[in-house]
C-alpha cells in the first residue's frame, strides 16, 4: 500500500522539475478586476487629497446607486432602456440584414441604392432628434427611431460587404452541386456572409447603446440617459450622474460579450477569430 | 427517366471529354486589349481514363479546366462531356479546387453530405460513413475544418466530391498548397481511391512526377497562347517505380516537349520567362 501511494506521488511531480509558478485563476477575469480596482483606489486617492468638487467619490457614487436602488428607480431605468434598445434595434437587424444581402447580390440594386445609404449614413443620429421628436412626440417611439436610425446604416452596409466579399470558390463549389437559388442562399450565401454580418451587428449595438442614452437625454422622461440629465437638472446630483454612467459602461460590456460569444461558436467563428 | 435513358444512349459510346479547336480570349485592361489564353486545343478522355494535364505555370491549364467543367464560356470551339455541349456546371462531374473549397461553416461530415441532399436519410449517412472512411477521417466528423490540416481539408474536399458519385472528376493542382510529404501520401491515396471507384478524372498539375505517378496518359501544354504540346501514353502499373528506366525516359520526353532538360536547361530557346 506505502509503495503505491509513493508511486502516485511520483506521478504527480512534475517529470522535468520545472517549478509550478503561481498562477491567477481565470486571468481573463480577475486581470481586469486588478486594474478596475487600481483605478478605483487612484480615484479615491484623488478625491482626498483634492475634495470632490470635479468629481464625486468612488464612495458617494457607490451610495448614488445603492440610494437608486432603494427608490427602485435604477432597474426601471434599465428596463426602460434596454426596451427602447431592443425595438429599435431588432427592427435594424430585421430590415438592414434582407436589405444588406439583396444589395450584395444584385449589383444593379447595389448601384442603385449605395450612394443614398452613403449619404444617410454619416449623418448622426443626434441631428434626427428635432425630426424624431417632431413626428413621434415624447414618446418611446422617438428614441426607438433614432436608434433604428444608427443600427440600421451600419448593418446593411456589413450585410452587403459580407455577401460581395463571399469566396467565389464557395459559390462555384455549390454551382457544381446543383444548388437552385434559394437552397443556394441558404446553404452557401447566408452562412458564408454570416461571420462579417454579426461583426456589423456586434458594432452597430455598441453604437445603439450610445444612442439611447442621447435620445433618452431629450425625448423621453425615463432611462439610463433620463437619469443622468435628470440628476444634474434637479439638484447637481453629481454622484448619480457618474453613478449612471457606471451603469451604462457596465451595461455596453455585458451587451458585447453576448455578442462575442454567439461570434465564438464554431458555425461563424471561421470567419472572424483567427485560428 | 425518359430523360436519362437518352441521355446514356447517345453517350455510350462517346469519350468522356472531348475538346475541339477550342479558343479563349480574355478582353485585356487596356483599351482593344486582348489575351490570347488557349489556341486551338483539341483533347480527348476516355471513359474512366486517369489524365493529366502538365504546362508551364499561367499556361492557361486551369482556364482550360474551368471551360470544361462549365465556369467559364469559351470564346469559340466545342466542349462535349459524355456527348453533350457543356452549358454550365453539372452536378455529374465534381471540380475539385486547389485550396479553400471546403466549407468552414459545416463540419466534416456535413461537408461531405453537401451533395447528398435529396437522398433518404439513411442512405446519405452510409453514404457519408463510407467516403469519410475512404479518406481516412473517421473519428473527425464532428470537427470543422479549420482545426483540420491542409491535408485532410483536401481530403474533405475529395470525399464531398466522390459522395455525391459523379462521372467525372475535375481537379485543379488539388495537391498544390500541401507539403511533399503529404503531397505525396495524397497522390498514392488519390491511385487507390481512383483504383476503387473508376471514375474519369481530368488532373490540372504543373508537378511533372506527380503527372508521371498518377495519369494514364500526360497532356503536355505549351506556354501562353496554350496548345496540346504533345501527349504522352504512360501504362505503367500503379504504384509507379520512378527509379524505372521506363519513368525516367517519360519523364524525360515530357521535359523535351516543354523545351527543357531535366536539369533546368532550356532546350534552343532564350532562359528566363
Amino acid at each position: 500500500m506505502a509503495t503505491n501511494v509513493e508511486q502516485n506521488q511520483s506521478a504527480q511531480a512534475d517529470p522535468i522539475g520545472r517549478k509550478k509558478r503561481p498562477r491567477l485563476p481565470w486571468p481573463a477575469f480577475t486581470l481586469p478586476c486588478l486594474v478596475a480596482g487600481c483605478l478605483l483606489l487612484t480615484w479615491e486617492a484623488v478625491i482626498r487629497f483634492w475634495g470632490s468638487e470635479l468629481i464625486p467619490g468612488p464612495l458617494a457614487v457607490v451610495r448614488g446607486i445603492a440610494e437608486l436602488i432603494r427608490k427602485g428607480i435604477l432597474l426601471k431605468y434599465i428596463v426602460a432602456s434596454l426596451f427602447r434598445v431592443t425595438w429599435g434595434f431588432s427592427l435594424a437587424v430585421a430590415i438592414g440584414v434582407p436589405f444588406g444581402l439583396f444589395l450584395g447580390w444584385f449589383r444593379h440594386a447595389y448601384q442603385a441604392f449605395n450612394p443614398l445609404i452613403q449619404v444617410l449614413r454619416p449623418i448622426s443620429p443626434i441631428a434626427w432628434i428635432p425630426l424624431a421628436i417632431l413626428w413621434f412626440g415624447i414618446s418611446d417611439a422617438a428614441p426607438i427611431f433614432l436608434i433604428f436610425l444608427s443600427s440600421v446604416f451600419p448593418i446593411t452596409v456589413s450585410a452587403t460587404a459580407a455577401v460581395q466579399g463571399i469566396q467565389p470558390v464557395y459559390l462555384r463549389a455549390a454551382r457544381n452541386f446543383g444548388l437552385g437559388r434559394v437552397q443556394l442562399f441558404r446553404r452557401v450565401i447566408l452562412p458564408a456572409a454570416l461571420p462579417q454580418i454579426l461583426t456589423g451587428i456586434r458594432i452597430s449595438l455598441g453604437v445603439a447603446w450610445l444612442v439611447v442614452v442621447a435620445a433618452e437625454m431629450i425625448a423621453v422622461n425615463s432611462g439610463l440617459g433620463y437619469l443622468i440629465i435628470d440628476a444634474r437638472n434637479a439638484g447637481k446630483r453629481y454622484d448619480l450622474v457618474v453613478a449612471g454612467m457606471l451603469i451604462i459602461g457596465l451595461i455596453g460590456l455585458v451587451l458585447d460579450l453576448i455578442v462575442r460569444r454567439i461570434e465564438r461558436h464554431e458555425m461563424v467563428g471561421w470567419g472572424t477569430s483567427p485560428r | 427517366m425518359g430523360y436519362e435513358s437518352a441521355m446514356n444512349e447517345n453517350s455510350r459510346d462517346s469519350p468522356a471529354i472531348s475538346v475541339r479547336d477550342l479558343w479563349m480570349t480574355f478582353v485585356g485592361r487596356r483599351q482593344g486589349e486582348e489575351i490570347h489564353v488557349l489556341q486551338h486545343v483539341d483533347l480527348t478522355v476516355r471513359r474512366g481514363e486517369f489524365v493529366c494535364i502538365v504546362g508551364p505555370s499561367g499556361c492557361g491549364k486551369t482556364t482550360l479546366l474551368n471551360i470544361i467543367a462549365g465556369f467559364i464560356e469559351a470564346t469559340r470551339g466545342e466542349v462535349l462531356v459524355e456527348g453533350q455541349a457543356v452549358r454550365g456546371p453539372d452536378p455529374r462531374h465534381i471540380y475539385i479546387f486547389q485550396e479553400g473549397g471546403v466549407f468552414p461553416w459545416l463540419t466534416v461530415h456535413d461537408n461531405i453530405g453537401f451533395g447528398l441532399s435529396r437522398r433518404k436519410p439513411a442512405e446519405r449517412e452510409a453514404t457519408i460513413k463510407h467516403y469519410v472512411e475512404m479518406v481516412g477521417l473517421g473519428g473527425f466528423e464532428q470537427v470543422y475544418p479549420r482545426a483540420l490540416s491542409g491535408g485532410m481539408r483536401q481530403r474533405v474536399e475529395i470525399a464531398r466530391a466522390l459522395a455525391a458519385d459523379p462521372e467525372i472528376l475535375y481537379m485543379d493542382e488539388p495537391f498544390g498548397a500541401l507539403d511533399y510529404i503529404t503531397r505525396y501520401k495524397m497522390r498514392a491515396d488519390l491511385v487507390r481511391i481512383w483504383q476503387a471507384e473508376r471514375k474519369t478524372i481530368l488532373f490540372v498539375t504543373h508537378d511533372i512526377d506527380e503527372a508521371l505517378q498518377l495519369a494514364d496518359r500526360v497532356i503536355v501544354m505549351s506556354r501562353r497562347p496554350a496548345t496540346v504540346q504533345t501527349v504522352v501514353e504512360f501504362a505503367q502499373p500503379r504504384p509507379r517505380d520512378i527509379d524505372s528506366p521506363e519513368y525516367l525516359g517519360k519523364r524525360h520526353q515530357i521535359f523535351a516537349a516543354m523545351g527543357m532538360t531535366p536539369q533546368g536547361d532550356m532546350i534552343g530557346e532564350k532562359p528566363g520567362d
